[in-house]
């Protein structure tokens, strides 16, 4: 293709007739609690990681809802595992499993 | 013996006529309808846990039994007052005199053809709240205008609240537990289905409301997403193309469903300000009947011996209503034995 001296942006909105929840079914399955969050933020204010990146457990989960699997992936790498976010949560919402959960998913042939 | 007028046969004029009757008061319910029980009469089942709306209505029709006159078919046309008197003069060319009326004139739904980006009565399979009540008379599950079952549902929070461009910038209070009823009454009948609520704040304000948000979410894996939709347009299949904002994530979002539910908000009743004009009952902002004061005295309007009770002065649950009704009857009775 010549190069005419511009580019185009790939759509950045959410499209939910081709998003695919395969992760978010497959941790829903093994921890049911994913689905009692209310998105409070709690988790992303108390996170160590997100002092020093973008990590925010919040934005995961709401992102594993709508089936966005790459920003998944990037996101999750940053966590350290501390579980400080399961102690906030108000949801009792098993946080730490869901991290454990997600790598474990992201490591399958499906996604 | 005192006589009193109810003005309108919901679930608030009649619990306010039963207690009435109840203190030996003489009561008249002017009903503008043929049947009791207003908007309860056409609702299937009620928040927060599902009980039949017909046993409310019945429960109260029994209760008035033999006890109240009801003028059916009934409208307050003129107004007058003569002392501590009140001369109503009706629709069938009666005139009638009163020492005490309670106003429970309620509220009416929301047109939704006034969201016209919402694709009402242009798109057969955008529906309201009120439409989709009509469904669950039966376990069938939920099909679409050209009977295909629905697989995938939305529903859209305060259509016609909040919304000061319509000129309501009131909430309606009951539409967003409503929504979650009726997305497991879905969920019930449609057990495949992806369901969705698209709000912009989730009011669960009262007892178990809670509760069956978190049934939603974890028994029935309602989806819930903040955003308020912005357009809805056909596709080619009938199907319906729903454009908003995931609020949360800070991104546009697109998705396809088969049936697009309005959570339609409630406004004062057609004829309500007509009746505060010519009663004298000052109105608020959101035109419905304000009370002297919201705490201490929300049944006595500025008019001696008028009172107001249920939705007429703005909207609330069924439990609330009834409250206030009973509440209602309470201050007639006071000032009735104060004169």
């Amino acid at each position: 293709m010549p190069n005419f001296g511009f580019s185009i942006h790939s759509p950045t909105h959410i499209d939910l007739d081709k998003n695919y929840r395969t992760i978010f079914n497959y941790v829903k399955v093994k921890e049911p609690s994913i689905q009692k969050c209310i998105f409070c933020g709690s988790c992303s204010a108390t996170c160590t990681a997100s002092n020093y990146s973008a990590m925010s457990l919040r934005k995961v989960n709401l992102l594993l809802h709508r089936g966005m699997v790459q920003e998944v992936r990037s996101l999750t790498e940053q966590c350290l595992l501390c579980g400080k976010c399961y102690l906030v949560c108000p949801r009792n919402v098993n946080t730490r499993r869901i991290i454990l959960l997600i790598h474990e998913a992201l490591k399958m042939p499906l996604s | 013996m005192p006589r009193i007028a109810v003005i309108g046969g919901g679930v608030a004029g009649m619990e306010v006529a039963f207690r009435l009757s109840q203190l030996s008061f003489e009561v008249d319910i002017i009903e503008k309808s043929f049947i009791l029980g207003g908007h309860v009469h056409k609702w299937q089942k009620l928040f927060p846990d599902f009980t039949p709306a017909h046993q409310i209505v019945d429960q109260l029709k029994n209760q008035l039994r033999d006890k109240v006159n009801i003028l059916f078919g009934n409208e307050v046309i003129k107004a007058e007052q003569e002392n501590t008197k009140h001369i109503l003069y009706l629709s069938d060319g009666t005139t009638q005199v009163y020492d005490a009326i309670v106003i429970t004139t309620g509220f009416k739904l929301f047109n939704a053809n006034r969201k016209e980006e919402y694709g009402y009565s242009v798109y057969p399979n955008v529906i309201t709240s009120s439409e989709l009540e009509e469904y669950f008379q039966n376990d069938k599950p939920i099909i679409t205008k050209e009977n295909r079952i629905v697989e995938r549902i939305a529903f859209i929070h305060c259509v016609g609240s909040r919304d000061e461009k319509v000129g309501n910038r009131h909430c309606s209070k009951v539409c967003c537990i409503t929504a979650v009823k009726q997305a497991i009454e879905v969920a019930q009948r449609n057990p495949d289905a992806e369901i969705y609520l698209f709000y912009m704040d989730l009011r669960m304000f009262d007892r178990k409301f809670e509760d069956l948000y978190l049934q939603a979410q974890t028994e029935y894996g309602i989806k819930f997403v903040r955003g308020r939709l912005s357009e809805v347009s056909e596709k080619a299949d009938s199907r319906l193309f729903l454009k908003l904002e995931d609020t949360l994530l800070g991104k546009p979002l697109r998705l396809t469903v088969d049936l697009v539910v309005l959570m339609v908000g409630m406004e004062t009743a057609e004829n309500s300000i007509q009746l505060a004009n010519a009663l004298g009952i000052p109105v608020g902002q959101d035109n419905f009947m304000l009370p002297v004061n919201c705490h201490s005295q929300k049944n006595i309007t500025g008019n001696r011996g008028i009172f107001v009770a249920g939705c007429a002065s703005g909207p609330k649950s069924i439990g609330e209503t009834l409250a206030d009704a009973r509440s209602a009857a309470l201050e007639v009775y006071s000032y009735l034995n104060c004169n």
